[in-house]
């Protein structure tokens, strides 16, 4: 951006970063591996799954392809949050914070190189499921087409907003909540309608539920595979919701990152 | 511009309870080498990581190069950096590729011909290729300090800089220090508990002690004023004095 000093903002800077991550990835094998592992183990599980209750469900005869859609998308979900939270984890590991910001690094270069490599780690795990899907399965999740983009463009960006929430934790209590930048992302799990229709839930579950845009999402979905309708409505809410995610997550990780320097956490990256 | 590169004025950090600098003012020339000596817990790394932007000062300023720290930091790293035992490279990465890094995060031009003259000057050749994590604790802190020298900085700020090196080693580093120190006119600030080190390389000395700055003046006038031969016996004359920050220590003494 070269209306932009090079104090304020460096596209070299979130390269130098973006170079960081893709040496880490390359130089550990068990890393590669498991960014394809579990969408994979997951598609496979789910295809069987498909495959028994395409022949005892008139609800998932109708679209063959729901289940698996529905892993594969929840996976870029999944992905999308470890991406940013993981290897965000990795620099306090490695408890570096100390060079990494008394570097001309600013926190939201930082962001961007975190959401940037999340993204190419995402489309290594997912689109690796989701390619291996055609030839088990005989589905392809690409038959979606555009609307595909939207969901998994949506999805993407709600992964990060997590993400960064996760980061800001991380940055406030340590490594100790190390277990939670893990696991949090499946509280939305069963208010996100998944595998089912957001309606399957109470009443009251109902109106949380459609505070995440995960839910908008699958319910787009399967509106989609279902009656082969992309259903506007559901996009616009889901698109307002993941603005205001991202908004909350850049927020909190501004501001994480203002008290850790207040507190003195830059150096003491541990639990 | 005035005529120092660090201007520390009235500096204070609390933590909780804790204050762990007090009213602390200080100020470096341009091209001097100045010691920040301490016992452990005197606030020395505090006021680093002060000066350095990594914590917030409670009260107080920073001006570094003529900017200010606190508002205007991120204009003055780029000509800043720094080394210290304590804050590690990434471990799974080599040498090569964590230089590289930091090289390209201060903006370095011709990368390649940069390390490969920082790996000639601190002897790290060998290394260059090695992992991060499998060197020894001498050879992280020759990295360290080629990290710390990659974008020729004109200030460098050196938390023991010659930790866990055998004697020929560090003795070799401060040779280099002096040298780099000499060619481009850096301004150095550095802390250590070698006070053969602060002799040979320092031009003036700042002495803290629980969070304040109890003397300060160059190396020789310490010396001379406390009636002592080496700032080793200046050091513990005032730590002494004051008594320690730990009672079983000073009980001990």
């Amino acid at each position: 951006m070269p209306w932009l000093p090079e104090h304020v903002f460096s596209p070299g800077r979130i390269g130098a970063m973006m170079l960081r991550y893709l040496y880490l990835l390359r130089g550990s094998w068990p890393r590669l591996v498991e960014q394809a592992y579990w969408p994979t183990v997951q598609m496979i599980i789910w295809g069987f799954i498909t495959q028994f209750f395409a022949t005892n469900s008139t609800w998932v005869a109708q679209a063959i392809g729901v289940l698996l859609s529905a892993v594969l998308l929840w996976d870029v979900l999944f992905r999308a949050q470890l991406g940013v939270s993981v290897v965000f984890m990795e620099e306090m590991f490695s408890r570096h914070l100390g060079h990494l910001f008394s570097s001309p690094l600013r926190a939201y270069e930082l962001m961007v190189s975190l959401v940037s490599i999340s993204l190419l780690r995402t489309l290594i795990g997912v689109g690796t499921a989701a390619l291996l899907a055609i030839p088990l399965y005989h589905y392809s999740i690409f038959s979606m087409g555009l609307p595909l983009l939207a969901f998994f463009s949506l999805l993407l960006v709600f992964g990060w907003a997590i993400g960064l929430m996760m980061c800001a934790l991380l940055l406030r209590f340590g490594l100790g909540v190390e277990s939670l930048a893990w696991a949090s992302i499946f509280a939305l799990a069963p208010i996100s309608g998944i595998y089912y229709p957001i309606s399957t839930l109470p009443v009251w579950l109902q109106t949380i539920a459609w505070a995440v845009p995960s839910s908008h999402v699958f319910e787009g979905m399967r509106a989609v595979l279902f009656y082969q309708h992309f259903d506007l409505a559901l996009f616009a809410q889901a698109t307002a919701l993941v603005v205001v995610y991202l908004a909350l997550g850049v927020w909190l990780f501004l501001k994480a990152f203002e008290v850790a320097r207040t507190l003195g956490l830059l150096l003491q990256s541990n639990e | 511009m005035s005529g120092h590169a660090i201007v520390v004025e009235q500096l204070r950090k609390d933590f909780a309870k804790v204050c762990a600098v007090r009213d602390v003012s200080f100020c470096v020339e341009y091209g001097a080498t100045c010691a920040l000596l301490g016992a452990n817990g005197a606030g020395k790394t505090t006021t680093l990581a002060m000066l350095l932007g990594l914590i917030e000062p409670t009260a107080g300023s920073i001006h570094i190069l003529g900017q200010d720290m606190v508002r205007d930091r991120y204009r003055v790293l780029p000509c800043m950096n720094f080394s210290s035992p304590y804050v590690d490279l990434p471990q799974r990465l080599t040498v090569a590729q964590n230089l590289a890094i930091y090289a390209r995060l201060y903006g370095v031009r011709r990368v390649k011909e940069r390390l490969q003259d920082l790996a000639t000057e601190l002897e790290l050749d060998s290394l260059m290729a090695r992992s991060y994590r499998t060197l020894s604790a001498g050879q992280k802190t020759r990295v360290t300090l080629a990290k710390a020298l990659l974008n020729r900085p004109q200030v460098v700020l050196l938390d023991e800089p010659t930790a866990s090196l055998d004697p020929d080693s560090a003795d070799r580093i401060r040779a280099y220090l002096s040298r780099y120190q000499e060619t481009t006119a850096a301004t150095i600030l550095l802390a250590s508990h070698n006070m053969t080190e602060v002799e040979r390389l320092c031009s003036e000395v700042v002495i803290m002690r629980a969070g304040t700055i109890v003397d300060c003046d160059t190396p020789g006038k310490l010396i001379e004023r406390y009636g002592r031969k080496t700032m080793e016996e200046v050091f513990l004359d005032i730590a002494r004095e004051h008594g320690s920050n730990d009672a079983r220590w000073t009980n001990r003494s």
